[in-house]
């Protein structure tokens, strides 16, 4: 008698540790690897990837979306190993920290027959994504200084703040440069704000203090334009000049939409390019639809007649 | 006997001098680079400008002037940045959840105030603590909770911003933003947190002790000084000068993120040891404090009026200056 309850407790024990195992077979595991919220980018790079976590789960119910975020580059790849290992990914999307240091790992994970998606970010080698999705830095570069030609009538003295010295500011301002080079406006000086509210309030009150006229402010992030308002404010030369951010903060996105003066545009660089890699990774495996490829998204110009499209009042960013 | 009264008289007179230069040294060195800024760029002298330059040293100058005591027992503190961070992120919440029931008044901005000072006072006071109670050294414990400040306000913010209620925003401004007799607010409140630094420092019981602590850890403590309150205290007045400083930083953007505040614990050391305060503590200068925060801001103003300069050089450019300036000083006191 006892023994017969010895072997059935063990049975039962066996088959509640074994179901759910073999349940889990039936589903396809995705998993999401990003950055931890650091600032107001990657904060809305999680925002977007939980909030699409949980459209793909209630849509699609033999998917199954695991989200980590990850404090360095080696934490990342540690997290990638995890994923694997425990959760048994059957496709990753992944925003890499830096391109090189997680190069070979998720190659590794290739190698083991994983989907990959990257996005932002691209690997160093050639051939391991399936799916690549970026925003393009050129074009960002490139539609602010078209839109800043455009307003000024290709004439006029312009400041510019930079964000942080990487490869990424490097493309921005070298395309802004490129488009206004051969007009009549003139950089009168340019600084590093290094995509920082402080930095570009302080950078802003020099520029102010020490040119008399500008007729425009290239921020290139919304950050720094934020500073930048405020040193225009505090000098009382809101009516002399303008200011161009980029990447789609809703405050900015909304100053646009209503009309602000100071803020007729904003150009898009938007964190919800991590929702267009989950998305397209989940159609893989829920349809028949083609989507192995590049994506790069569009530098879209928001304007007070599209402004609408892209104000997501819930959204931390 | 009169050959005794000369020599002590030289010895005396000497002293005199080298405790003068050590004082007048880093206001050397405010003139000195106000010169260099003229030099460049004229616009350096215009008023604008200088109220620019002697405000924005307000928030690190008010953070270095309880640096100052810490330094002066031989400890440090690096947890003020983050600490100052979330401070205002904590405030900008605090305000927001407040108007929303009593209305945009200023009994919100004092209440959140208040709440700042309070922060400011624990924070302090639990460095402090684990410091003198869990026998840590002060480097590692501060580092600790740098790290733990600075995350708290990234979690608060959701990873992105805080942003103050518009109605709070008009209201707040003019804390930043406003003038008393002409002078910027935040200069006022520079200038009033370091008489008061002064009067504590030099006048006072407590200022003798933390300085005793800094020259001889060991004496002090068998001289019948309870060294681990009044090291407790330096943290905890260091804890409400973070908190002032997020009091005027708060209204001027209205905002607080995971990058605010974000290296301001290593410019007020540095506004410190510049002043003339020895990083291995036992004596102290309040006033080398202020002109080393001033030094501070002087050089980034310069650097954005002037064309001349590599801007991917900056970094350096300030780097030099400042090893030149205490160059400078400590070579001139030796002599």
């Amino acid at each position: 008698m006892r023994r017969t309850i010895v072997v059935l407790t063990v049975l039962t024990l066996f088959t509640l540790l074994i179901a759910p195992a073999a349940l889990a077979q039936d589903k396809v595991v995705i998993g999401v690897s990003i950055p931890a919220a650091t600032h107001g980018w990657t904060g809305g790079i999680n925002y977007w990837a939980r909030v699409t976590q949980e459209r793909l789960k209630n849509t699609y119910p033999n998917l199954e979306i695991i989200l980590v975020t990850a404090g360095s580059a080696a934490e990342q790849a540690n997290t990638l190993e995890d994923l694997y290992a425990i959760h048994n990914i059957d496709a990753l999307v992944i925003l890499p920290f830096e391109s090189d240091p997680l190069t070979d790992p998720v190659e590794m994970l290739k190698m083991q027959g994983v989907f990959i998606t990257v996005v932002d970010r691209g690997l160093t080698k050639e051939g391991i994504a399936d799916i690549y999705v970026a925003g393009d830095n050129h074009a960002m570069g490139r539609v602010s200084g078209e839109y800043m030609v455009e307003a000024l009538g290709g004439k006029g003295d312009i400041v510019v703040l930079r964000g942080i010295p990487t490869v990424i500011d490097n493309y921005r301002f070298d395309s802004f440069m490129e488009v206004i080079e051969g007009t009549e406006i003139n950089v009168l000086d340019w600084q590093y704000a290094n995509w920082n509210r402080d930095d570009g309030f302080q950078v802003m009150q020099d520029f102010l203090a020490r040119f008399p006229k500008i007729d425009a402010v290239w921020a290139q992030d919304d950050d720094v334009a934020l500073g930048v308002i405020e040193a225009v404010k505090q000098a009382g030369r809101e009516d002399e000049l303008f200011i161009v951010g980029g990447a789609g903060m809703k405050e900015m996105i909304k100053r646009v939409m209503d009309g602000d003066r100071l803020i007729p545009v904003d150009v898009l660089y938007p964190p919800a390019m991590i929702a267009t890699g989950m998305e397209v990774t989940a159609l893989r495996f829920v349809s028949n639809a083609s989507v192995l490829g590049e994506y790069i998204l569009d530098a879209t110009l928001v304007t007070p007649e599209n402004a609408h499209l892209y104000y997501f009042p819930d959204s931390p960013f | 006997m009169n050959q005794l009264t000369t020599t002590r008289q030289a010895k005396l007179k000497e002293l005199r001098s080298r405790m003068s230069w050590q004082d007048v040294g880093p206001f050397a060195a405010v003139i000195a680079l106000m010169i260099l800024g003229t030099t460049i760029n004229p616009t350096f002298l215009s008023a604008a400008n200088l109220t620019n330059v002697f405000t924005r040293s307000a928030f690190t100058g008010i953070i270095a002037i309880g640096a100052t005591f810490i330094i002066g027992t031989g400890s440090i503190d690096l947890s003020v940045g983050s600490m100052a961070a979330f401070n205002s992120g904590m405030m900008i919440i605090f305000m927001n959840y407040l108007v929303k029931t009593w209305g945009a008044s200023w009994a919100v901005i004092l209440a959140a105030m208040g709440l700042s000072m309070v922060l400011g006072a624990v924070g302090g006071l639990i460095n402090g603590f684990v410091i003198t109670k869990g026998r840590i050294e002060s480097f590692i414990v501060t580092l600790g909770t740098m790290g733990i400040f600075r995350s708290l306000v990234t979690y608060l913010a959701d990873g992105g911003t805080l942003s103050l209620n518009l109605s709070m925003r008009g209201l707040y401004r003019p804390v930043y933003y406003g003038t008393l007799w002409g002078i910027p607010i935040p200069l006022i409140a520079f200038f009033v947190v370091a008489v008061a630094g002064a009067v504590l420092l030099y006048k006072t019981r407590f200022g003798r002790y933390v300085l005793a602590i800094g020259s001889n850890y060991d004496v002090a403590h068998y001289s019948a000084i309870n060294v681990n309150r009044i090291r407790t205290l330096t943290y905890i007045l260091q804890g409400i000068c973070v908190a002032i400083a997020t009091i005027i930083y708060v209204p001027r953007l209205g905002s607080a993120s995971s990058t605010t505040g974000l290296g301001w614990e290593l410019e007020a050391i540095a506004a410190v040891i510049i002043g003339g305060t020895a990083m291995k503590g036992g004596s102290a200068k309040i006033w080398g404090t202020v002109a080393g925060a001033v030094i501070f801001s002087i050089i980034g103003n310069i650097l954005n009026l002037s064309d001349a300069i590599s801007q991917y050089l900056n970094g350096a450019v300030q780097g030099l200056i400042i090893i030149g300036a205490v160059l400078l000083q400590r070579t001139s006191k030796d002599q």
